[in-house]
């Protein structure tokens, strides 16, 4: 960021360019334009595979809807302490800017958390049905995952410890490829809140003049957020959802 | 303070969104578990996530009351997202093949 900026612009929404609006926050709202069309590339490879997969385990086999609904929760909540933190710089409350920042980057981490947890989940995830006759005596029917590994067991016993991981099926390449995308998107945000907070115990650095910064990060925070929005939908709650042929 | 951050929401009014969007998400999910709904659950669940996308987009990303260049920015980048997802599920559902 050039220093001159700052010293010529004192309301850097309104700087002297051709459209009287910012570069940067015009150059913000470009890239984030054009990430949607990045995650909607891979939203519809995602959904152009549903149900194409030869071998389980499938959506339904390893979702887990409560524990997804707590971690976008999390990354709701955490929209709302960022937005506190820019309202609070605004303000000139520096103090309240840094609980918030901070606060903002332990949720965020939280997400983290549950997505690193989800994929250990899942690349651990594994099935053992003692008797593959009694199962259906006693269930009535199988699950698609469980039918398919006792048709093709030799044995009555079925025991399977291969997990999802990215080279298992279709369902695992774009689900890992469009989540893990995601959540790179949400470390790259913890990394840069992380440094504004820290820059902001810099003297001159973090001031309510140059709130800019801060509100390019919110831009970017809120957008990670957005994109979950539809992720949480289309991926994990139609995802179990039993559409023909999936 | 530039004219646009006067019409900024107050704290209170981001916290109010804020639960809004909590309790859109806990209908959400209430909704994936009445299995009585079928199809109708798409529909729904589509104009819930659209709902919530907009509020987080309108209010915590600022965009009513900033500059419109900015919306059409925006805004073009999600139709034209939305447009290639059509798009490819439409050249795979019913393209492959023919060529």
């Amino acid at each position: 960021m050039s220093t001159d900026v700052h010293n010529n612009n004192t309301h850097e929404d309104h700087d002297y360019t051709t459209t009287g609006l910012n570069h940067r926050k015009m150059l913000m709202w470009a890239f984030l334009g054009s990430d949607c069309m990045f995650f909607g590339a891979l939203i519809a490879t995602y959904l152009v595979y549903q149900g194409k997969s030869l071998v389980g385990p499938y959506p339904i086999d390893v979702f887990d809807i409560p524990v997804t609904s707590v971690s976008t929760f999390v990354l709701l909540m955490s929209s709302m302490s960022m937005v506190l933190a820019y309202a609070a710089l605004t303000q000139n409350k520096i103090n309240g800017f840094r609980i918030w920042m901070a606060s903002t980057a332990i949720m965020g981490a939280t997400f983290i958390g549950f997505q690193v947890y989800e994929f250990s989940s899942f690349s651990t995830f594994h099935v053992d049905i003692e008797s593959c006759a009694e199962q259906k005596v006693k269930y009535g029917k199988f699950d698609d995952y469980e039918a398919e590994l006792c048709s093709n067991a030799k044995e009555d016993h079925v025991e399977t410890h291969d997990g999802l991981k990215p080279q298992t099926n279709l369902f695992g390449t774009t689900f890992y490829t469009l989540t893990g995308f995601h959540g790179a998107h949400v470390t790259l945000g913890i990394v840069w809140i992380l440094s504004l907070l820290f820059l902001s115990y810099k003297k001159g650095m973090i001031t309510p003049e140059r709130h800019l910064d801060v509100d390019l990060a919110a831009l970017y925070w809120h957008f990670v957020d957005v994109v979950w929005i539809v992720i949480f939908t289309v991926i994990y709650l139609f995802g179990v959802f039993p559409f023909p042929g999936s | 303070m530039s004219k646009e951050e006067i019409h900024h929401p107050t704290a209170k009014q981001y916290f109010r969104i804020a639960m809004v969007l909590s309790v859109i998400t806990a209908i959400e999910v209430a909704i994936f578990y009445l299995e009585f709904l079928g199809y109708w659950m798409v529909p729904i669940l589509v104009v819930l996530s659209t709902g919530k996308f907009a509020l987080v987009a309108m209010y915590y990303m600022h965009l009513r009351y900033d500059h419109k260049l900015f919306t059409y920015l925006f805004v073009s980048g999600v139709v034209l997202a939305t447009v290639v997802i059509f798009a490819i599920i439409s050249l795979f559902s019913f393209g492959i093949g023919r060529w």
